[in-house]
């Protein structure tokens, strides 16, 4: 470990901690801890939801996917970018016109249903530990390679840091946190991409035409079939991964804390333009570590590729420049966490015990003390599940997440929206289907049984043949929701009709 | 369904039910769904027509330009489009806004002609 890393990396923490400090001062009720009190702008909020976003797993789990497996690698970046048409066109306004911080709020703006709540809230977190789990386990390899510290060490300064920012700043200090590693992350892959872009003559042909003899791989490097040789599985990540986005709580929480739906609008739009952006770089990341670094040293620090952007950073820019990006991937991190922390704790706070147990009734100083109790419960949970998986292999955790963020959570916010017919029934039917489905798939398949040993938490013969059932499990959720509704007769076309003209209009909105 | 319905809402219930009924609130759904359906079809349809593609078919695996496959083209594509398509989004909606805001004036009119 040298000095710059060590320095750099007290930097972001010291400079964290004031925003923490800043941001408890503003931080008295329930609204300001869970929505920064709405009061985000369209641009903050913007790199907020990138901020939130391009977790580890894009920023250095695409570069990897890049560097080893081409085109394929390349794959990610475009279904993570095009899903915010979906989150666009179909989500995020009517969400931020129904809900107040949770979307459990939104689903039940149309069904005053406990067990719907608790259905929501129990999918939220869910999904919330999974892609915790996977971000903690991420992080701890991480920092332990880039920091020279151990596994068990490393979770715990993450935790602990993610545990303080939301615990004393809410989601002021969240979404500061996310703002500032959002812009970390642009500028240190901007820079990386024009030190790449250099080596080439900044000439975009040259650079196809050296990757075609560049890797081991030779001309299959450029084409699709190096990673994704099953087509239905690559339709299936890629239905995944445009539809989850949609579904994943820590995003769709990101839009209670605008004014309104039309600063909700334009909060997207710049997080369109921002993530684009960064995704466009991500082949020049990928080429550059294929390139310069090579798939061998690549491998050699961590199989699935996660080194590939610190390492390109040291071969282009040397230590500082690694150090660099080593301090930004530890912001990224800490950033991810912990708004994940913050919608866990939503659910769990505002959702079951706000609305369910104490009715809506709770006072203010219950809701807040509720908020924190949460908040630190969420997060010691996910640390001591991450110290015990260390040694488990959990990529596929992400997947799972966003396979039950598409299958059970995006059917019930259509329908909601969208359709007069729906009731109680189908909203249970299509939570619990797309739950249930996503679980029993994943569980049955390569992703968690692979006959390879080590590959997979379980050795043997797959029972399901695709990595990601998404295929499977969001039509699961859909046909759920439309059986559900149809056996139940009941109907309820006056609250349809309150729901179609907030949702459409933003008329009398809940105010944050 | 007194039952379901929020406490002291039933009033606000009738209103909104007037609102769905209105002129102004149809024209408002029915420009939308004009929009978006047509929209939502297109994105979504290039966007899975794409890996059908790649693995399908070889059709995107010649040479576009330079060293540059069909592939690449088509994904970058996808890029541009998210970009076009959330831009004209941002247009419709500055319309999609001002018809709410009719919707909205005239129910709280009505409101207060009713008091």
């Amino acid at each position: 470990m040298n000095m710059t890393v060590v320095v750099l990396f007290l930097l972001i923490v010291a400079m964290t901690l004031a925003i923490t400090y800043y941001a408890a001062k503003r931080t008295n009720t329930a609204n300001e801890f869970y929505t920064a009190g709405g009061g985000l702008t369209g641009w903050q909020n913007g790199l907020a939801i990138a901020g939130d976003y391009l977790s580890a797993a894009s920023f250095l789990g695409i570069a990897g996917a890049i560097a080893l497996s081409g085109f394929d690698g390349f794959l990610f970046s475009i279904g993570y970018l095009v899903a915010y048409l979906v989150v666009l066109f179909i989500v995020a306004e009517p969400l931020r016109n129904l809900g107040k911080y949770t979307l459990a709020d939104m689903i039940n703006s149309r069904f005053d249903a406990k067990k719907v709540r608790g259905t929501a809230a129990l999918n939220t977190i869910t999904i919330v530990i999974f892609y915790m789990i996977a971000q903690l386990v991420g992080a701890g390899a991480l920092i332990k390679l880039l920091f020279g510290i151990d596994y068990w060490l490393a979770v715990l300064i993450v935790g602990i840091m993610m545990t303080i920012y939301v615990l004393f700043g809410g989601m002021t200090a969240t979404s500061w946190v996310q703002i500032i590693k959002a812009v970390l992350l642009m500028l240190g892959t901007i820079i990386i991409s024009f030190l790449v872009l250099s080596r080439f003559n900044f000439n975009i042909f040259e650079m196809f035409t050296t990757m075609k003899t560049a890797t081991p791989l030779g001309e299959a490097y450029l084409n699709p079939g190096v990673k994704y040789k099953v087509p239905l599985d690559t339709l299936s990540l890629m239905i995944a991964l445009v539809f989850g986005t949609a579904g994943l709580p820590h995003i769709l929480m990101r839009f209670f804390t605008v004014r309104d739906a039309k600063t909700a609008r334009s909060s997207v739009i710049w997080a369109t333009w921002i993530v684009g952006i960064f995704y466009v770089m991500t082949i020049f990341l990928g080429f550059g570590a294929a390139a310069f670094v090579g798939a061998d040293i690549i491998q050699a620090s961590n199989a699935a590729g996660n080194m590939a952007a610190p390492l390109l950073a040291k071969v282009l820019g040397g230590d500082i420049l690694m150090s660099f990006v080593s301090a930004v991937a530890f912001a990224t991190i800490l950033a991810v966490v912990a708004g994940l922390v913050l919608s866990g704790a939503s659910a769990f706070a505002h959702d079951i015990y706000g609305q369910i147990i104490k009715k809506g009734k709770a006072t203010e100083k219950e809701q807040m003390l509720a908020a924190k109790y949460a908040s630190l419960g969420v997060s010691v949970f996910s640390i001591l599940l991450a110290l015990f998986a260390q040694n488990l292999n959990v990529a596929f955790l992400v997947s799972l997440a966003f396979c039950v963020a598409a299958s059970a959570n995006l059917p019930v916010i259509v329908f909601t929206i969208y359709w007069k017919r729906f009731n109680t029934t189908g909203a249970m039917t299509g939570m619990i289907a797309g739950l249930v489905s996503s679980l029993i798939l994943v569980a049955i398949s390569p992703s968690v049984i692979s006959p390879v040993e080590g590959a997979a938490l379980f050795t043997g013969n797959p029972i399901f043949p695709l990595t990601n059932p998404a295929l499977l499990s969001v039509p699961i959720g859909f046909i759920g929701s439309i059986i559900g509704t149809l056996v139940s007769s009941k109907q309820d076309a006056k609250r349809y009709a309150e729901v179609k003209v907030k949702a459409n209009t933003g008329y009398r909105a809940p105010l944050s | 369904m007194g039952k379901t319905g929020q406490k002291g809402n039933s009033k606000k219930g009738e209103n909104f039910e007037k609102i769905v009924q209105s002129s102004q609130f149809r024209e408002l759904m029915a420009a939308k769904k004009k929009f978006l359906v047509p929209s939502i079809i297109v994105f979504l349809g290039l966007y899975l027509l794409f890996p059908i593609l790649i693995s399908y078919t070889n059709a995107l695996d010649n040479a576009a330009i330079g060293d540059i496959s069909w592939a690449w083209v088509y994904a970058l594509l996808l890029f541009v489009m998210t970009w076009i398509m959330a831009t004209i989004y941002m247009k419709k909606s500055a319309l999609f806004d001002r018809m709410a805001e009719k919707v909205w004036k005239e129910d709280e009119s009505e409101r207060r002609e009713a008091k």
